[in-house]
């Protein structure tokens, strides 16, 4: 009898520790229900045709530095939008806040500045509803492929406002890679085995497809991101040899950025913010954009469907597209305008910033940028053969796992 | 001056009611007492598992990206068939064992010494100092180690100074088993202090008496009567590792992947809210097993 009351505790101790793993292990599968309702992706004309007044208020789920105060607190003044902001650290983290409480927002978000692998991500889901272009006066002087492109247009329906862009960036450390290398080969080179930095994310498939684009035509690659069968095998074949080499790959691009700057990597694919921040900290680094072009991100104001405050949500987005703020934010983030305007705006800010930033470039250059899309089985061939967004992940988690 | 200890003014009206049911039916105090943590258990603890169980079963749409609520064995197929899967959860298995070695190995002398040598003082200040990297965030510990371990950091400073070559310990696995030893050393050490500090000095005494020497004093006496709070210790750093992913996605390198990663990529990045449900079922069976054995071991009545 006496044993009793200790089994009885033991078991309760038992118990109660299942239960707290369980809570820590069922952290990330709890949000399983929310996705129930049908999704319905509009084909219907697109949006008011009118701003109304702005309703005080304007919820962000953004970049960080998307709405810096350097350019924001003067649209607060003019629009009395008072603006909360949620900073997201990648793409996905950006996709579940927008698909928090219910999907579309949840009635908490306005905008979220989703970039092109989540942007059709969130119109398939009908997070995002269709944005009429014609209340964005500065829409017109866009740079033409910024306009209706295809992570943000779907059947000629505008579902954001094109915002800012940069490339995919081959970076080395000058003083300990000689001669500094010129094409993305390098990233694939046993050379540099054990120094190399790879972002951590399945639409970087697309980059070694890129690279197999030019360097194995006989696959017919002609977009990285539309991968049939045999094309994306190849490439996640070669990504599996490239897993030789790499020393680290990175979650968030600021410890990409560490990395560099401890000194335990010496190459790899960053973003130019990051080169800009290295350089700053006087790290040794140079960043080369290949002659045969790179892959490449272009962000877009997108509205939720749900959106509380949709009057502010359009003057921001008329606001944030007039070459000022497009020069102000573009600086602040290390990016380039949609807005070819912006030009002499950027220079005026920092002499030559305009042509560093590949802003004045003819058009033909951005043709060799391919920008960042959700990789979906229809991919427009009429054959419905591509490789979807989950068998990207599932060969990316092969990848690195 | 008051001789007796007032009864306080006697009690009217409803309170007098209300303490006088309770007094008729104790059933309702007990009721009254444990709704509030029972409920919460129910609700938090047990519900969360049942939704990721659920959720396991599901699949998602490739269109839509979005879950479906049709009933299918695919995600557990896919986790039984893909040799990845079986190499990763292999992984973050092995080095959950490696910590909890590790630390068992580490605590016992430190834990040993505060029980029973060290002087009230000491063993106080040796508390202090256990417990202070628990006051400092455990990312802010996280990236100190980063730091120590970079190709340019602490460590391969002082081995140049000493002549040494550099150790290539930034980003691989032996960064993280190091760094996991640190981090989740107090949870081994207090366990086992109190388990050894429950030795009665007396069994030590009467094992020399009956001609035992230290070492067999240890094997027999110290070490069976301390087992108990070695396993209580072994469930806190196991666990903590087994359901990691912070750690391997920060001091990790190309070969780190743990089944946190996992899951937080499937939901994060592609929402297959149900692939990594069936993924994140996996740690919880793991550690139920491992509980059980530990009860048996006796572990919870050293907690």
């Amino acid at each position: 009898m006496t044993g009793t009351p200790k089994r009885i505790l033991g078991w309760g101790a038992l118990a109660l520790l299942v239960g707290a793993l369980a809570v820590t292990a069922a952290g990330c599968g709890g949000g399983g229900g929310a996705g129930s309702k049908t999704s319905s992706t509009s084909t219907a004309a697109s949006g008011p045709s009118s701003i109304g007044k702005g309703e005080g208020k304007l919820n962000l789920i953004e970049w960080p530095y998307y709405s810096d105060a350097s350019f924001a607190n003067k649209f607060t003044k003019q629009t009395g939008c008072v603006i909360h902001r949620k900073d997201a650290g990648s793409s996905n983290e950006m996709v579940s806040l927008m698909r928090q409480g219910g999907g579309g927002g949840g009635g908490q978000w306005d905008l979220v500045s989703a970039s092109g692998d989540a942007s059709l991500r969130l119109i398939r889901g009908g997070d995002v509803k269709p944005v009429n272009v014609h209340l964005i006066p500065s829409w017109n002087d866009f740079i033409p492929i910024f306009k209706s492109p295809a992570h943000n247009t779907v059947d000629g329906v505008h579902y954001g406002i094109s915002l800012q862009w940069g490339p995919n960036v081959l970076l080395y450390n000058n003083k300990k890679i000689k001669p500094g290398p010129t094409k993305w080969n390098a990233l694939y080179d046993p050379k540099y085995k054990g120094q190399i930095t790879i972002p951590n994310n399945p639409i970087q498939i697309a980059d070694a497809a890129f690279y197999l684009m030019h360097s194995k035509p006989s696959l017919g690659i002609t977009d990285p991101y539309e991968l049939n069968k045999a094309q994306f095998d190849a490439t996640v074949n070669l990504l599996k040899q490239q897993k030789k080499l790499v020393k680290l790959y990175w979650v968030y691009d600021t410890d990409g950025r560490a990395a560099f700057a401890n000194g335990d990597v010496n190459l790899g694919a960053i973003w130019p913010v990051d080169t800009l921040a290295l350089q700053a900290k006087k790290v040794p680094v140079t960043e080369v954009i290949p002659k045969d072009g790179a892959t490449g991100w272009a962000d877009t104001w997108m509205l939720a469907k749900k959106a509380p405050h949709p009057n502010c949500a359009y003057l921001w987005m008329k606001y944030v597209t007039t070459p000022p703020v497009q020069a102000k934010q573009a600086l602040v983030f290390g990016e380039t305008p949609v807005n070819p305007k912006a030009c002499p705006f950027m220079d005026k800010i920092q002499a030559g910033s305009c042509a560093k930033y590949h802003l004045n470039e003819p058009l033909p250059y951005y043709n060799t940028i391919k920008f960042w899309k959700t990789p979906i089985a229809d991919c427009g061939n009429g054959k419905n053969d591509c490789m979807d967004y989950n068998a990207w992940q599932k060969a990316w988690t092969e990848i690195t796992g | 001056m008051a001789e007796v200890a007032e009864a306080g003014p006697p009690l009217r009206g409803a309170r007098l009611r209300l303490s006088a049911a309770l007094w008729r039916r104790p059933w309702l105090k007990l009721v009254a007492l444990l709704a509030l943590p029972v409920l919460a258990f129910a609700v938090v603890y047990l519900g969360s598992l049942v939704a990721l169980f659920i959720s396991s079963f599901w699949q998602v749409d490739s269109f839509t990206g979005k879950v479906v609520h049709i009933w299918t064995l695919d995600n557990f197929q896919t986790l039984r068939d893909d040799p990845v899967y079986r190499r990763i959860a292999l992984r973050t298995i092995a080095i959950a064992a490696a910590v909890t070695v590790t630390d068992a190995i580490l605590a016992f002398p430190l834990a040993y010494f505060m029980a029973r040598i060290a002087p009230s003082r000491l063993r106080a200040l040796l508390f202090v100092l256990v417990l202070l990297p628990l006051w400092s965030s455990y990312l802010v510990r996280i990236y100190s180690w980063r730091l120590i371990l970079a190709k340019d950091g602490a460590l391969n400073w002082a081995l140049n100074g000493l002549g040494l070559p550099d150790a290539n310990l930034a980003y691989t696995n032996t960064a993280m088993w190091i760094v996991f030893s640190y981090v989740w050393l107090p949870f081994m050490v207090l366990p086992v202090y109190a388990a050894l500090e429950r030795i009665p000095s007396s069994y030590l005494e009467a094992s020399q008496d009956l001609g035992a020497r230290s070492w067999r004093t240890f094997r027999t006496v110290i070490l069976p009567l301390a087992l108990p709070g070695i396993v209580a210790g072994s469930i806190f750093t196991f666990s903590l590792t087994l359901g990691d992913f912070i750690t391997p996605a920060l001091v990790g390198g190309a070969n780190s992947q743990f089944i946190g990663n996992v899951v937080h990529n499937y939901v994060g990045i592609s929402n297959n809210v149900p692939l990594a449900a069936a993924f994140a079922t996996l740690p919880v069976i793991v550690m139920a097993v491992y509980l059980v054995i530990a009860k048996r071991l006796g572990a919870f009545e050293a907690l």
